[in-house]
């Protein structure tokens, strides 16, 4: 096969006290240079985890990542994460902090002034050159936000990992901000791996939704392939029958198949037995509290 | 420049002066003033309380050095101490004013002559004594923060150092400065040899005592505050492949700063009160010196003399204490945090 990026019978063991927990088992997804993909699932279900094996921040127990041809063994800048709480370094201003991974990434290879530009440039990009001399307790949490963004595609990264990048903000801004994304990822044609809880987000915006399956030992339940022709307009879709089609698909799969683990016990004879499939067998009662501590609710219609 | 100073000294300024001017400028006049009152008065009726207690009870004990001074005669001797150490200078001007006259007198008979300026050899005044345990206590608190700050961050960074580091931390942090003493003596006095030394001995042993005791609470500190940097920083940092120096200098520090401070201010005030235990007992000069030669001389000031000293310690500690965090505020990038 060669696809751009590949995940290749990955699967993680978290050491616990009480042995090794299962968390992926066997995920196996290839991903085309320039596709938006969509990870989506419930809470505890193992996203962030996917995540941070293709960063490269968590090693797969068995199986791997393979980029362009190669191994992904550590973290690196052709992989530029936006994290779910921004991450910037609160003491450097939105423009020191898209400096530190310009100087890193480019160092010898870009001089003084292009460096400069290229982050004015990447600032511009998502609309925040007006406060790139802010400090982050400075920004609202959408300003935030995109400067997470704009430091993750001055490393011209080959792929973008974004974990639940709008999750925070307020539907407004977050409406905003896709559009924005939408508007960058055609310019620059990057391949983006985004994990959001909003079933609209991952319609609007992916060519492809990879729906999860419930932890432990959570798998791909499902890959639905988005045929809307770009550029997306979020009002005119509102009208598209595919568009709800859609949208009804993802929906269908996170309530009727794979049902918030919570709500499990009092329907589970109802649960939908022809659909599932080997790996999305009931979760072990044991597993239980680890996802009462997170709130497994599913941000559908947020805010 | 002086806008930099300005807000350096911005935490005295709050306190001092912010509570008057908001009496013109704050909406509610009224209110104001009645704040300002309190804050002024509570303390004002609490020392008021304190002296009479003091001078009530002081006037009841009888000891072999007659009763125990009150206030006034606590006031006076730090009059009379601050009159023996003007007294003391203008001897000393006295003394090379006639020094130089008389080269110069030298130097209008025979141009060769050469000429000497003899040092002036007075007693050391209470003043002189302030300022050396001062200058003592920031050299050994100095060195201190030299090892400790670069060792906390690298038992907060790893885990292999800080297990193999973290019992002999343990061990030595509840150890007194009076049994560090006396090894600090003995191994100064036989590695130190010099003939014409640069530093007093006792001057070494009382600033390597007070190294001693201020090494622990800045390290453990500072290990803590590593430990604790938020895990998506240091995912960061991965993500960029950032060299070790630049994770350090741009995420590790900067993060640990408020705890690194918290550290050197425990360090600090451990390190002047174990200078005084430490002057004390090993009669270097200082103001722990000025203490145990008063005791010893028994005279009917001393006892008053040596309560002066006690205000001038906590009063000391008291400015050091406020030192560090102004230069913590300096230092620190958030200045909207709430430091104190
Ligand atoms: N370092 C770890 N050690 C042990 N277990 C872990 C570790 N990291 C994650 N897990 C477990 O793996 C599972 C998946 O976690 P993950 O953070 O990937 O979920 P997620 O899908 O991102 O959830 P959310 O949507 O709430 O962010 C959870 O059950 C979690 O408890
Ligand atoms: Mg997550």
């Amino acid at each position: 096969m060669d696809s751009y990026l590949e995940l290749s019978h990955v699967t993680i063991d978290f050491p616990t006290p009480n042995g090794p927990f299962r968390a992926l088992d066997k995920i196996k997804l290839s991903i085309d240079q320039g596709e938006f993909i969509s990870l989506i699932g419930h809470s505890g279900c193992g996203k962030s985890t996917v995540l941070n094996i293709i960063a490269g921040l968590h090693q797969a127990t068995e199986g791997g990542v393979i980029l362009n041809g190669k191994e992904v063994s550590e973290p690196g800048p052709d992989r530029a994460v936006v994290f779910q709480n921004h991450s910037l370094l609160p003491w450097m201003t939105a423009y020191e902090n898209v400096e530190l991974a310009v100087k890193q990434v480019f160092k010898g290879k870009k001089k003084k002034e292009e460096m400069k530009e290229w982050i004015e440039h990447n600032l511009e990009l998502v609309h925040m050159s007006h406060a790139m001399d802010k400090r982050p307790d400075e920004l609202s949490g959408g300003m935030k936000q995109r400067v997470g963004i704009a430091r993750a595609l001055s490393m011209e990264p080959k792929v973008m990992l974004m974990d639940e990048p709008f999750g925070a903000l307020d539907a407004l801004t977050r409406a905003h901000m896709q559009d924005s994304l939408m508007e960058i990822q055609t310019e620059l044609n990057n391949t983006v791996i985004m994990i959001t809880h909003d079933v609209d987000e991952a319609v609007l915006l992916s060519d492809r939704i990879v729906m999860m399956t419930n932890g432990p030992a959570a798998t791909i339940g499902e890959i639905l392939k988005v045929d809307l022709e770009r550029p997306r307009d979020r009002l005119a879709l509102a009208e598209v029958p595919e568009y709800n089609h859609y949208r009804a698909e993802v929906v269908r799969f996170l309530h009727e198949r794979y049902k918030n683990p919570e709500s499990e016990q009092e329907t589970d004879s109802g649960s939908n037995s022809e659909t599932a499939t080997a790996s999305a067998e009931k979760p072990a009662t044991q597993n239980k509290q680890e996802n009462e501590e997170d709130t497994p609710v599913l941000y559908a219609v947020n805010d | 420049m002086t806008t930099q100073i300005l807000k350096n000294f911005s935490g005295l300024h709050n306190i001092l002066i912010e509570p008057f001017l908001r009496i013109f400028t704050g909406p509610n006049k009224a209110e104001e003033i009645n704040k300002l009152m309190k804050a002024i008065v509570t303390p004002l009726v609490a020392l008021g309380i304190f002296l009479l207690l003091w001078s009530a009870g002081a006037s009841q004990i009888k000891t072999s050095l007659g009763a125990v001074p009150g206030p006034s005669q606590v006031w006076e001797q730090a009059v009379n101490l601050l009159d023996e150490h003007k007294e003391e200078r203008q001897k000393e001007a006295a003394f090379y004013e006639r020094q130089e006259k008389r080269n110069a007198k030298k130097l209008a008979a025979n141009p060769d002559a050469t000429v000497k300026i003899r040092s002036y050899t007075g007693k050391p005044t209470y003043i002189d004594q302030i300022w050396t345990s001062i200058y003592t206590v920031m050299t050994g608190f100095l060195i201190a923060s030299l090892i400790a700050i670069p060792v906390g961050i690298l038992c907060g960074l790893s885990p292999l150092i800080y297990t193999a580091l973290n019992p002999l931390i343990q061990i030595f942090k509840p150890v007194s400065p009076l049994a560090w003493l006396p090894i600090v003596m003995m191994i100064v006095s036989a590695v130190y040899v010099s003939d014409d030394p640069m530093f007093d001995k006792s001057y070494l042993n009382s600033a390597i005592t007070v190294t001693l005791c201020c090494l622990w609470p800045t390290i453990i500190n500072t290990t803590v505050g590593v430990n604790s940097i938020d895990k998506d920083l240091i995912n960061v940092s991965k993500v960029l492949r950032l060299t070790w120096l630049t994770k350090v200098f741009k995420i590790v520090i900067p993060s640990s700063i408020p705890m690194m401070f918290a550290g050197l201010r425990v360090s600090l005030g451990i390190g002047w009160m174990v200078l005084i235990a430490a002057e004390m007992l090993a009669q270097n000069p200082g103001l722990g010196k000025f203490v145990w030669d008063e005791f010893q001389n028994g005279s009917s000031n001393s006892l008053a003399r040596i309560m002066v000293a006690v205000f001038t310690i906590g009063l000391v500690g008291f400015l050091l204490d406020r030192l560090m965090l102004m230069l913590q505020k300096s230092i620190s990038w958030d200045k909207s945090a709430v430091i104190r």
